[in-house]
This record gives C-alpha cells, structure tokens and sequence, in this order.
C-alpha cells in the first residue's frame, strides 16, 4: 500500500484527518529548512507538501512568493531540495510527501528525469500548479514510470465533467481549494465544499484534502464538517517563518506550537 | 477547445485549473463574435472613426535612399494611442462587453498596452486596472499619467525584476480570483490558449492592409517585410498575411540589448531554451535550473524573457527569419528615422528600421522593404535624450 493509502487508513481507525504543512525548500535557506521540517514532523504533521522554488509562481500570493525569493536569493538550487527530501526520507521512511512544482521546473530538462529525481529522492506526489488536466497526459505518463503519484487541483468552478477528469487523473490524494484565487491566509473560509468533496468521493477520486486559506483550528474543523480527509496549511507556516527570520529558535518554537494547535484540531467528533 | 490550441508543437494552455473554464468561455465568446456581423461591424467602426484605420502606407523619401532600395512604412505610429496595441485592446473590449464583463485587468511594460487599454476601459466604459512593474512605472512617468487620466487605476507591481514579466504573473494572479466578472485583456501574442490567436486575429489587420495598399501602389508584393519582436504581437499582426506569399522573406527582429555576450538582452528565439511560462509551451529565456532570467532592452516592450508560441513555431518551420539588433543600432534608427523623414518612431520600431536599413546595405538589387513602424517614440524622449547626448 503506498504511504498516503497508509496514513488515510491509520488516521480513518484513531478519527482524525490529516495535517499537512507546506513549506519552502531551502526557506530561508537550506540548513535552516531542514530544522523547520524535522520540527513540522515532531510536532504532528502527518504528511509534508513542499514547494520547489520558482521564479514566476503565477498561482502563489505574496507570503509563498516572498519563500521562493528567499529560497533563491540563498542559493537553494535543485540539487539542495532533493538532498533536503532524501534525508527526511531517510528518517521518516513511511511520511507521505508531496511536491508542488510549476511545469517549467519539470520539463526543463525532461519530464522523465524530473519524475525519476523526485522518486529518488523518496517524493510520493508531484502536483504541477500551472497543469491542468487538458495538458498533462506526458506528465502522468513519466509520473507513472517513476511510481510518483500525480495530484490534481478540483476547483469550486469545475462542471462534472471537469470532475470526473481530474478524480480519474489524480493519485495519493486530491488538492480541493477552498475558492478562487491564489494562496493566501483567510480569516474565514469561503464556501462550503461539502458537495464538491462528496462528488469526488462519488467518482471515485482519493481522499479530498482541503487547501487555500487554512490558517485556523477553526478551519480544519470545517474542513472535517465538508468531508475532506485533511488539510493542506502553507501561507501561515510560511508567514510565521517570515516574522521570525532573524530569530531561529523563535521561528521554530513558533511552528511548532502553531503546528500542534492545528494538529489538535484533526479530531473528528464522536459519531453516534 | 474548439480552436486548435497549439501552433506546431507550441502554444497549449498551462494554467491553474481554476482559470481553466474562463479561457473555455474566452475562447467560445470570440469564435461566436467572429462570426456576428453585428460584432464585426462594431469592431470595424471604433478601428475607423475612434482609432483612425486605414493606417498611412508611406514610402521613405529619405531614409535608406543612399541604398538604392525603398524602405516603406506601415504607420501604426498614426494610430490612436500611438502603438498598434489599440487594434486587439479595442478588440477585446468589445468582447469583454458581450461576455458581460464589468472589469478589465491588463499588463504593461512601457505602457502602451497599459494606454490601449485605458482608452478602451474610457471609451467602453470599464473599470479598469492595469498591472504595471515599479521599475516600468519609475521609467515611464508620462504613460503612467495618461492611463490614470483615463480612469485606469495603475497598480505597481514590486514581486521580481518589477518588470514586465512580473506584471503579467500579477494580472494572472487578479484573474484566477476575478474571472466571473473581469476580462483579462493580455497584451500580447504570448500566454494561454486562446490568447496567442485571439490578439493575432485582431492584430491580422495591419498585414491585411498593407498587403493590399503595397499590391495598389506597386503592383507586386514587397520583398521584405520586417518586425520587431517582444512578445511579438506587431510582428505577427504584420506578417499573417504575408505567411502564404512565398516570394516575400520575414524578418522578425529582437532585442540583442547590450550584445549578446552581455547577458543583457531580450533575444529568447536566439538564446532561449523550451519551456513553459506564463502558460505557454515556448522558448523562454532561463538559467540551467529552469529560473527564468532577467532581461535587458532599451525598448521596455521588448523586455520580455518569452515569445508568443507561434514565433517559437514559425523560427522553427524557418518561414520567418529572427535576428536580432542591438540598443546602440537601435538608437542610430531611432535618430536617423526622426532627422531624415521627420517621424520619431517608437524604440521597439527602431530594431526593425535598424534591421531594414542593414538589408538595404546588403541588397546587390532595388529591393523593397515594408517595416512596421508599430509605434511612435513620444514615449522614449526622455530615454533617447538621454542615451543620444
């Protein structure tokens, strides 16, 4: 069974959904990244989704946009984020993780090595942000060779027709956002998703993990209220990274507390 | 998709699936009002007694004379705006209009789409808003002006180079979270499907007429016709027409900027590398890690570190010849332009003159040689005097 199966499973039997951090590779650089991780994972986070950094992230607002400018300012090259993944793999052999990448990145040298990189390294999904489901039969084939899942992105504003594309196309789990836009931190969520979670589960698509906004316990207990099977936080890890730069200890003692606040509210409520 | 969305093996739409189902609409709405006579007939009436169409077809009295050859330009300077970019912004307005559109977003560089556009958000009556680099606004105060005396609203943009590039990353970024009630009028060949084609249709008419108003004159084609490229859209609106008239060689010209060696450039069909950006398939200019680079022009509008896919493709088939010229011969044009024939053309223009000139000199016969003089150069003075002093 692969490790998002594994972990949708194990979470299914103790009643929660799951938490799962965005950050930044090499944000603010890569030693410090690495800590940030280490920290994420001690403090509940039951998967990771990580960015590689982009000069031209067009689906990012300012918080994830101003990680990438820092990941790259510090030198943070392609060769550094593998090496960052293959060693939380190494210490964490049954950690779901995910990339979130722009096709640029992917197609630069090949498609092919692209995918094969990411499953050396130990990745388990690639979601390309800039793909939709029209473009990406090349993609999910070199994805398939490589034994990486591909993520697909279900919108509010997609018809069922749309639906049904991305539930066939998407493996380990599906991204559905909360609204229109690019990341950013809500203080409240926009929209129930109840209906476009239920259609996915209808059509057969792997678990609905909800993103875009989430910055609150709150939220993640609506999240559970639509039926998603977790959460995707990123602009408000990030965030706090940001406030912290210059103070390392601070910056981490800041994630993790916010990281377990978030993780505490994964419970679902007793069912009858 | 109804209409072919690639050009060869370029083009396609890479975009968030969220923006997936507005080019869906974007593109049904045009292919319908390309088909409307009452669209076409409204088009065609702002291009005539609002923008000033038909453009002058005017032969060099002077210019490239000592050559034995004839430079002739296409007088999109005379349009109103001052730039070949009212054709497709008026283009688009009126089919922001019959998609019910209230709102117009769009990107500039020097700012003459930016000015297009606020001319159609006036005229049409949208509230507009255009997305423009703080850099690009710093260089290019006067434009800057004219669009908020039109009613736009100019928002800087301070995310990258604060340049042109970034300025299109900010109105994808307005529209993925406003497409139910805005139109992006993207100011270029580039981006997704449908916009390469869509802005080519509408920019088709400054080849169409040419052609016809050389063929009256003459009594044969031109043979030579050359365009500077950016993003490539007055390149392309001139050579659609031509692309079936094998007697006629294209010349597309880029920004060579400081030479080639420099780094400093916009020249993306020579040095470019395949790649994806901004939701095109196309050659980009990028680092080996897939970064995309910054680039460098003294022509802000052809500052851009991509290529509209159909350039990408016809540089490929080798219909088209790309060259490139650099900010120095550039400005020699520029100069030349405005001494010997009294018309000041726009710097984007002058790579094209430059590169029309250096035929002329090569030409062994009376060649003729159509240059789209896509713009005026009211808005370089301040750069010109203070490069040519």
């Amino acid at each position: 069974m692969n490790r998002y199966a594994s972990m949708f499973d194990r979470l299914r039997q103790v009643h929660e959904v799951a938490f799962i951090p965005f950050v930044m590779l090499g944000d603010p650089d890569a030693a410090t990244g690495l800590d940030i991780l280490r920290t994420l994972i001690a403090a509940g986070a039951d998967a990771l989704e990580l960015g590689l950094p982009f000069s031209d992230p067009i689906a990012d607002g300012p918080v994830i946009q101003a990680a990438g400018v820092r990941a790259l300012a510090a030198g943070t090259r392609s060769a550094d984020c593998w090496s960052i993944i293959a060693t939380i793999r190494a210490e964490h052999p049954n950690l779901p993780i995910g990339l979130l990448v722009y096709a640029n990145l992917v197609v630069h040298h090949s498609a092919a090595a692209f995918y094969q990189a990411a499953a050396r390294a130990g990745v388990d999904s690639v979601l390309v942000a800039d793909l939709p489901v029209e473009e990406s039969a090349p993609f999910v084939a070199a994805a398939a060779k490589a034994g990486i899942a591909p993520v697909f992105i279900a919108p509010p504003n997609a018809d069922d027709h749309r639906l049904a594309a991305i539930a066939r196309a998407s493996q380990g789990y599906t991204y559905v956002v909360t609204r229109e836009g690019v990341t950013g931190v809500d203080e409240r969520l926009r929209g129930d998703r109840s209906r476009l979670v239920a259609t996915l589960h209808d059509l057969g698509a792997p678990p609905a993990v909800l993103g875009f906004g989430i910055s609150q316990p709150e939220h993640v207990r609506e999240g559970i209220r639509m039926g998603a099977a977790g959460v995707i936080s990123g602009s408000a890890i990030v965030g706090r990274i940001a406030e912290h730069l210059g103070d390392r200890p601070r910056l981490l003692a800041e994630i993790r507390s916010f990281c377990r606040e978030m993780k505490a509210a994964t419970r679902m409520p007793e069912t009858a | 998709m109804k209409l072919p969305t690639r050009f060869g093996t370029f083009g396609g739409m890479y975009v968030p699936e969220i923006l997936v189902p507005a080019l869906e609409e974007l593109e049904a709405g045009f292919v319908a009002a390309r088909e409307d006579p009452a669209f076409v007939a409204a088009l065609r009436d702002l291009l005539e007694h609002y923008a000033g169409r038909p453009t002058p077809l005017y032969r060099c009295r002077n210019f490239g004379a000592d050559t034995g050859c004839v430079i002739w330009l296409k007088r999109e300077d005379l349009l109103h705006g001052g730039a070949h970019k009212t054709n497709q912004a008026l283009g688009q307005g009126l089919l922001a209009q019959r998609l019910g559109k209230r709102r117009l977003i769009a990107e500039t560089g020097a700012g003459q789409h930016g000015v297009a556009t606020a001319i159609t958000g006036a005229v049409l009556g949208f509230e507009t808003r255009i997305y423009m680099g703080a850099k690009d606004m710093e260089r290019q105060k006067p434009n800057v002006f004219r669009m908020q005396l039109m009613g736009a609203e100019v928002v800087p943009v301070t995310s990258g180079g604060q340049t042109l590039k970034d300025a299109i990353n900010e109105a994808m970024r307005d529209w993925s979270a406003s497409y139910e009630t805005t139109h992006y009028a993207l100011g270029t060949v580039a981006g997704p499907h449908p916009f390469p084609l869509m802005v080519r249709e509408f920019q088709r008419i400054i080849g169409q007429e040419a052609r016809a108003q050389f063929l009256s004159r003459r009594h044969v084609l031109p043979d030579v016709v050359v365009a500077s490229v950016g993003g490539g859209s007055n390149a392309i609106g001139m050579f659609a027409d031509f692309l079936t008239d094998p007697t006629v060689a294209l010349v597309g010209v880029e920004a060579a900027g400081e030479g080639l060696e420099t780094g400093r450039h916009g020249a993306t069909i020579q040095l470019g590398r395949r790649g994806i950006l901004h939701g095109a398939d196309t050659l980009v200019l990028q680092d080996d890690e897939g970064q995309v680079s910054e680039t460098h022009s003294v022509s802000a509008g052809l500052d851009y570190p991509a290529v509209g896919p159909e350039h990408a493709h016809l540089a490929e088939t080798g219909r088209v010849t790309y060259v490139v010229c650099t900010d120095h011969d550039a400005l020699a044009a520029f100069a030349d332009l405005s001494r010997q024939e009294g018309i000041i053309p726009a710097l984007e223009s002058a790579h094209a003159l430059a590169e029309a000139l250096r035929i002329a000199r090569r030409s062994e016969r009376a060649t003729h040689i159509l240059v789209n003089l896509s713009g005026r150069g009211d808005k370089d003075l301040e750069t010109a005097s203070r490069l040519l002093a």
